[in-house]
């Protein structure tokens, strides 16, 4: 044996490879997964009308220099309808909204517009979810915050509650 | 009364643990001959003491007695006995019982028949095993009493996660656990040898046979699990990098390579301090193994025992006792004289080579497997998936099978290039024509398919070329032994090569009388029926797959609801049906019914698979153990077993 310090070796990684555990005994597990787009520009898009009647969204209309909502959404997604009331009173307040319905059919997403109302001003109809996969959303419903140069600031997971609303509308304003 | 009994047997085996190691650390410490005499009837009682209270848990499982707490939670008294029986290991306190139970039942099988070591280095391995086996007392008593009993006796039990409800279930986990804690021993002798620095051939051929046996049942547990997870979760994989898995596959990497490096330091006395490691990481790596499951650190589909306080307390004993033989290793091993010289082709040189790789791909696995915690470490959140695995591990797995090649034909001490190559031209040829044949006629395959099958045909061939101008009454069992394993992993390798190659998949909702190709098959859907089991109800369909040549097979695949029991949710599992051919397996499943634009409900979703030569793989896997189970039975001390002794003598010779 050359070098006896080569022997501790192993010592040193069973160290290391225990820190990594207790580590993760201490902090307890988060299970949200975040987009890795925060801060970086929208992915490239171009989404059909996703109903009669709409826009279609195409991810350069993100860039229009005004601060705006991306909705990812779904007609037969419970949670969105309740999420509904919120994106109107957003919308009211002067926010713009666009949509992205994910697996729908045309006549689904037309019926849950007429029962929920419309606060959208584009809805893109995403069929395979591959924009979704793309923008690193896993579920739902779940709204990101996009400032006018069609940058994603903010990923919000989950339907957006009443009271968190006039944060939104903070936050939104501190973007232009 | 059972359960106070099985408690009591408990805590006095766990005295007889702290009496063994107390009297085995004076003995080596230069105390008299009696306290030797006490360490070895102390191991044996230990062992009766812990099997017979793991038996007296199964008698509580297998009564319904739900006062106690671990069988209210995990049985029910509708369940069919052999899953009751099973349902003692599957939770934590059973398996970790379990667990214990071997531990100190190897430590007895020790003391009973270990007669070739040194006495004080025997001593020494028995107070390693006691300690072991103390700190898993401890964990036991202290936090995971399986003998707890309920106030009030609800009842019944709350059943068995219907997935495990599987014959596979039955043996699968405690056939790992004899594998994880054979090691246990190997880990033991290692510390024994370390302390009394006696290193050398006698301490590798007393480890040897344990090495041989644990590693027997890592392949047969990892093999059925491998198969388990194909058919009973339907997704029709046969393994998935996930990270219960790999934490199986980690000491049996160990093992492979501890087992190859033994037989060098056993025959030639070389590698002595290589061969002193790799048996503290074997057992090492089943302990982060079982504590990883245990946990919760990873998420997994293994999921299902999950909890962190538990976690924290084996930490602290896998720190106690790997950090405790890693130190002695650092100092220890420097001392170790190094052992005989040989050149680089030569049978030893193949066998350093066979080692590292195998280290090198235990090392990427682990590496795999922990970088998600490691990541989050840093503030990032990361999976690795089978793309990576596959990268790495696959193209080091086909040099690892092409040094296989040459290896067993080399001989020891030095060889020359000449004569190795000589011995080749078949298995070449071999090799040769399969890559041809693939090439023309197999379509678009993968790189790594590709060289799979054709690595495969050429270990195939030279995996038999030991025996050849040989007397095979002759040859000696542990030579028929490699020959067989060798040949297994050629066998496991062309199937995994042609699965992934070859692969077929249909995915349809079909109505009754529609018909599905796949591969040559054609497969009619017959329809469906409702079944009642003895505790699920079931949708079972019927498919009748069609040959070319005009065979006929009837396949029923299943929907299975088990009912939710004291309030919770019912849960379905898919029943694949599998239809096993010369030259590979259909494999269905029936999903959802599908409801049609007029509301009608009369089709089903059906998955359908190709899967050429898939059980190859865990054929393979069988020719491995046996192989081991062959090299393992030709070096026993039976009397008797001529060929046994005679192969002995041979070895004896070689040695110094």
């Amino acid at each position: 044996m050359t070098n006896r310090w080569v022997l501790f070796v192993p010592l040193a990684i069973m160290g290391l490879l225990f820190g990594a555990f207790i580590y993760r005994l201490v902090t307890p597990a988060e299970t949200l997964i975040r987009s890795q787009w925060i801060d970086k520009p929208m992915p490239l898009f171009d989404l059909p009308p996703a109903t009669a009647g709409v826009e279609g969204l195409e991810s350069s209309q993100l860039a229009d220099g005004k601060p705006r909502l991306v909705n990812v959404f779904a007609s037969w997604c419970i949670p969105c309808r309740a999420e509904a009331p919120q994106l109107e009173a957003l919308k009211a307040a002067g926010v713009p909204i666009d949509g992205i319905a994910i697996r729908d059919r045309p006549e689904d997403v037309a019926t849950f517009l007429r029962e929920y109302g419309n606060p959208f001003d584009r809805i893109g109809s995403d069929m395979q979810s591959s924009v979704q996969i793309a923008l690193g959303s896993s579920g739902v419903p779940e709204t990101f915050l996009i400032d006018g140069k069609g940058i994603i600031r903010e990923q919000h997971q989950g339907i957006i509650l009443a009271e968190q609303v006039p944060e939104i509308i903070a936050k939104l304003e501190a973007m232009k | 009364m059972i359960a106070e009994l099985g408690l009591a047997l408990l805590w006095i085996a766990a005295a007889l643990a702290c009496l063994s190691l107390v009297a085995g650390v004076l003995y080596v410490r230069g105390g008299q001959a009696e306290l030797a005499a006490l360490v070895r009837p102390a191991s044996v009682a230990q062992g009766v003491l812990t099997a017979t209270a793991f038996g007296l848990l199964i008698a509580l499982f297998v009564r319904s007695d739900m006062s106690v707490e671990l069988v209210a939670r995990n049985s029910n008294s509708l369940k069919p006995m052999i899953f009751k029986v099973a349902g003692t290991w599957g939770n934590h306190e059973g398996s970790m019982l379990l667990w214990l139970t071997i531990l100190c039942l190897s430590g007895a099988l020790i003391a009973l028949f270990e007669k070739r070591l040194r006495e004080d280095t025997l001593i020494a391995t028995l107070a390693a095993q006691a300690a072991l086996s103390l700190g898993f007392f401890a964990f036991l008593l202290f936090s995971s009493n399986p003998f707890n009993r309920l106030p009030v006796a609800p009842p019944d039990g709350q059943g068995l996660n219907p997935l495990l409800q599987d014959i596979g279930l039955a043996f699968h986990p405690p056939t790992l656990y004899v594998g994880y804690v054979g090691l246990s021993v190997a880990f033991s002798f290692a510390v024994g040898a370390l302390v009394t620095r006696e290193i050398g051939p006698a301490f590798a051929r007393a480890m040897r046979p344990w090495v041989l046996f644990s590693w027997i049942f890592l392949t047969i547990g990892i093999t059925a699990g491998s198969y388990w997870a194909y058919y009973e979760l339907g997704w029709g994989g046969w393994w998935f990098w996930d990270p219960v898995e790999n934490v199986s596959l980690v000491p049996w990497l160990a093992g492979a390579a501890l087992l190859h490096s033994v037989a060098v330091t056993a025959t030639r006395n070389a590698l002595r301090a290589w061969t002193v490691m790799l048996a503290v990481i074997g057992f090492s790596m089943s302990m982060v193994g079982t504590f990883i499951v245990r946990s919760g650190l990873l998420t997994s589909v293994h999921s299902f025992a999950v909890d962190p306080e538990r976690g924290t307390f084996l930490l602290v004993l896998m720190a106690i006792y790997i950090g405790g033989a890693l130190t002695l290793f650092a100092l220890r091993a420097g001392s170790v004289a190094e052992g005989k010289k040989f050149a680089l082709l030569s049978r030893e040189g193949s066998l350093v080579i066979n080692n590292l790789l195998l280290t090198t791909i235990l090392a990427l696995v682990l590496l795999g497997t922990l970088y998600p915690i490691v990541a989050e470490a840093m503030g990032e959140k990361i999976s690795v998936g089978p793309p990576y695995y596959n990268r790495v591990a696959g193209p080091l797995a086909l040099v690892l099978c092409l040094v296989m090649v040459a290896g067993p034909l080399l001989s020891w001490r030095r060889d020359d290039g000449k004569r190795l190559w000589s011995r080749l031209p078949v298995a070449a040829l071999a090799g040769a024509a399969v890559l041809v044949l693939l090439v023309v006629f197999g379509g678009k395959i993968g790189i790594l398919p590709l060289l799979g099958m054709v690595v495969a045909a050429i270990v195939a061939v030279a995996s038999l070329a030991p025996l050849w101008g040989r007397n095979l009454r002759r040859t000696p069992l542990p030579t028929w032994g490699m020959v067989t394993a060798h040949f297994g992993v050629a066998v496991a390798l062309a199937g995994m090569g042609a699965e992934s190659a070859f692969i077929k998949e249909r995915l349809v909702a079909a109505a009754p009388g529609d018909i599905i190709k796949v591969g040559s098959y054609a497969v009619t859907f017959v329809g469906v029926k409702p079944v009642a089991g003895p505790n699920y109800t079931s949708i079972e369909g019927t498919l009748v797959a069609r040959t070319a040549g005009g065979g006929e097979f009837t396949m029923r695949p299943e929907a299975r609801t088990f009912p939710g029991l004291m309030g919770t949710a019912p849960t379905e599992t898919n029943e694949a049906a599998l239809l096993t051919r010369p030259g590979g397996q259909l494999y269905a499943v029936l999903g959802q019914p599908v409801t049609s634009d007029d509301g009608r409900a009369d089709r089903y979703q059906i998955r359908l698979w190709w899967k050429p030569l898939v059980w190859w793989i865990w054929l393979g896997g069988g020719l491995i153990a046996l192989g081991a189970t062959l090299s393992l039975v030709g070096r026993a001390q039976l009397p008797g077993i001529w060929r046994a002794r005679r192969y002995r003598k041979s070895q004896e010779r070689f040695a110094p």
